[in-house]
């Protein structure tokens, strides 16, 4: 019987699975895509210092390849069975099940469907672009973003909690580092693009972490990057293929139109389905925000209502990446004591 | 500018209705048989004599009363009553399916639907109120539809048999059409409306269908200013033109052919207010001075459908469809244009300073 079983191959899966693995655990990581690195793998940089994410990955990468971690890839799990003698049976695509003694979930989150907020026009005008993409943009290529029309970008908005803080899309809950990434994405394009005006329009700036404020204050007085407390209403496109918004001013609660060249939303996070199945095959308590509920935020934030079975990253909610990586090394913690 | 559907279509997808197949009750309009006499009774005609279905125009039925409700007249309770005893008439008449024909009657069945379901008190109240007042029981209804909602579903059927499309007959090119959807269509409840809110798909459906092209322009959705208030109260009607004139300079640069509504207001005042700002401004927003025509969906399906113009009343509306007729290759006799019936003439209408005729 395995040790651990981890379901989720992201960077919260892959520091638990090592840090498990050097404790002297047999562990065993189980991946639903083909590759390993989670979210992480699709972004350009990582904020505060811009370092480029793919180190983060390689770094991962090469330690699972020390250590001889097993890791199947293409795996998706469909159910997790609780057994009379407390270790756990997981079905999976692959027609065989795995036992184990202690299983880690750690499938992290995925990007709210920007379509969902029709008003805003994604998918339906070219230059409506989301913050994952704008990183999948830079991770290719760091040149200058090119409009799809190849005209200049004279003016660039940047929306902020997209699919977060909103009761309409079904998402009450903040995702914590949409502010941090546009400020980021806000001074990339003006260090690539000088000459664009750039406006970011927010609810509240939640600069929570170290040097987040820091980048704040730096994209005002050095780039001039105008931050607009609004909310958009509406984008519609012009003849000219620029994009029209309509927004509110909260602070001088006045409605107000503005033109620009391209339109980028500040996607949040929501839960995986996949972790709705998890949760439902094990009977796992969900928090209101559908991501798993800790059995206790202060003291055990990485156990769940399911004894043995433990969380990892961002699959309780909404995390940073070095959030991630603190809540990971403390379901190493977790489960070395629950195995001891 | 480039088509509505290409890359929206999976957007439109995701609301659709269930819009009955047969049998309706028709709950007619207090105020279009006024602004477009021969639209419902074109209504009703494409549904019985060209398409073959039953459709139950009922004598008693009333006004809703919803232009005094959104005027603070008219109390809720006694709208839903009102609304209580329509579905008493349609259940009496042995239907279940309502073809509501206004855009703001229809948002109001709607409305008192949905309010029923949530509070369902509401409804036992509703019930109770009829009774006292005309010892009538009612059903509710199965399903309920915008007549514009019917005519979409059946717009395939129509352009098969149809006469003429939507194509420039001189440059062999799709008329290029902007639609204005009433905005108690889909605002309030986007899933009682066919593409929902943002992008509604019930008029754009048609005017594809029927071989036109719609173009998308910046404040499409951007309300036509009928807003109850802004025209009731005649200090407020600045604020209805300004925001009719919004939209017409937005959709200026398209040089669209016709613009499709599929609400009273709307049609009204975007024909309306065409003249007024003309004769204030001096402007129209076509490229010859003659002003864009605004029809309801009946009047366009009628043209396609090969319906004298005259008989469909577009001679009524204040900006005259002469040159879309020309452009579709409609035949039309100018000096019939003001007659009645039996051929006697009618008295002709006032020529505006600025717009042609």
């Amino acid at each position: 019987m395995i040790d651990v079983i981890i379901i989720g191959a992201g960077i919260a899966g892959i520091d638990t699975a090592c840090n498990l693995h050097d404790a002297g655990y047999d562990v065993l990581v189980l991946e639903k895509e083909k590759s390993m690195g989670g979210n992480v793998q699709h972004w350009s940089t990582l904020f505060p210092s811009k370092r480029n994410a793919h180190e983060v990955i390689s770094y991962y990468t090469e330690q699972v390849r020390k250590r001889g971690i097993t890791m199947y890839l293409n795996t998706f799990v469909n159910s997790i069975k609780k057994q009379d003698d407390g270790s756990f049976e997981i079905h999976t695509s692959r027609e065989v099940s795995f036992k184990c003694k202690s299983v880690i979930i750690a499938t992290g989150y995925s990007l709210f469907n920007a379509q969902r907020k029709e008003e805003y026009g994604y998918g339906i005008y070219s230059h409506v672009l989301t913050s994952a993409d704008l990183e999948k943009h830079w991770q290719k290529q760091s040149a200058e973003f090119v409009s799809p029309t190849q005209k200049p970008l004279n003016k660039v908005a940047f929306i902020h909690c997209v699919g977060s803080r909103d009761e309409k899309s079904g998402n009450h809950y903040c995702s914590k580092v949409c502010c941090v990434t546009a400020v980021k994405q806000a001074i990339t394009l003006k260090q690539q693009s000088p000459h664009t005006q750039v406006f970011c329009f927010y609810m509240d700036l939640r600069m929570y972490g170290p040097g987040f404020e820091e980048m704040y204050r730096e994209a005002q007085e050095k780039w001039g990057i105008q931050f607009i407390r609004g909310r958009l209403s509406e984008v519609a496109e012009h003849i000219d293929g620029s994009l029209q918004l309509k927004a509110e001013d909260t602070l001088s609660a006045r409605p107000f139109k503005i033109s620009v060249d391209m339109l980028v939303l500040m996607v949040g996070m929501e839960s995986q389905k996949s972790t709705a199945m998890f949760a439902e095959s094990c009977n796992i308590t969900c928090a209101s925000n559908r991501f798993i509920q800790p059995l206790d935020h202060h003291l055990q934030p990485n156990a769940t209502n399911v004894e043995g079975l433990f969380t990892a990253g961002a699959c309780i909610g909404p995390l940073s990446v070095f959030d991630t990586l603190n809540h990971s090394k403390s379901a190493t913690l977790a489960v070395t004591s629950y195995l001891k | 500018m480039k088509p509505i559907d290409s890359e929206t279509k999976h957007t439109w997808n995701v609301y659709q209705k269930d819009i009955a197949n047969d049998n309706f009750y028709y709950a007619r309009s207090c105020i279009r048989q006024n602004f477009f006499p021969a639209s419902e009774h074109m209504f009703l005609h494409i549904l019985r004599n060209v398409l073959g279905k039953h459709v139950y125009d009922d004598p008693n039925h009333t006004t809703c009363t919803g232009i005094g409700y959104h005027s603070d007249i008219v109390p809720f309770e006694t709208i839903q009553t009102v609304v209580a005893r329509h579905f008493s008439l349609m259940t009496e008449a042995g239907l279940e399916n309502i073809a509501i024909s206004c855009v703001t009657s229809f948002g109001i069945y709607t409305e008192i639907l949905d309010t029923w379901h949530h509070f369902p008190e509401q409804l036992e109240q509703t019930r109770e109120f009829l009774y006292k007042a005309t010892k009538r029981e009612f059903n509710l209804p199965k399903t309920i539809a915008h007549t514009s909602d019917i005519i979409y579903k059946f717009r395939h059927e129509i352009a098969e048999k149809s006469t003429y499309s939507l194509v420039n007959i001189e440059t062999g090119n799709p008329l290029q059409a902007v639609e204005h959807i009433g905005c108690h269509y889909a605002k309030m409840f986007p899933n009682k409306g066919i593409g929902g809110a943002e992008f509604p798909q019930v008029l754009s459906g048609m005017i594809q269908a029927w071989g036109g092209n719609v173009v998308d322009y910046p404040e499409r959705r951007h309300c036509c200013g009928f807003g109850f208030r802004n025209y009731l109260v005649q200090a407020n009607r600045g604020y209805s033109i300004s925001n009719t004139q919004k939209k017409l300079e937005s959709m200026k640069p398209y040089n669209p052919d016709f613009i499709l509504t599929n609400c009273p207001g709307c049609a009204m005042f975007i024909d309306k207010w065409q003249y007024t700002i003309s004769e204030m401004e001096g402007k129209t927003y076509d490229a010859h001075g003659y002003g864009i025509p605004v029809l309801t969906y009946e009047e366009l399906a009628g043209l396609v459908l090969g319906i004298n113009p005259w008989d469909l009343g577009l001679q009524i509306h204040q900006i005259q469809s002469d040159r879309l007729l020309q452009k579709i290759g409609i035949p039309y006799d100018s000096t019939m244009k003001y007659t009645d019936s039996k051929g006697n003439a009618l008295p002709k209408p006032n020529v505006p300073t600025y717009i042609l005729q």
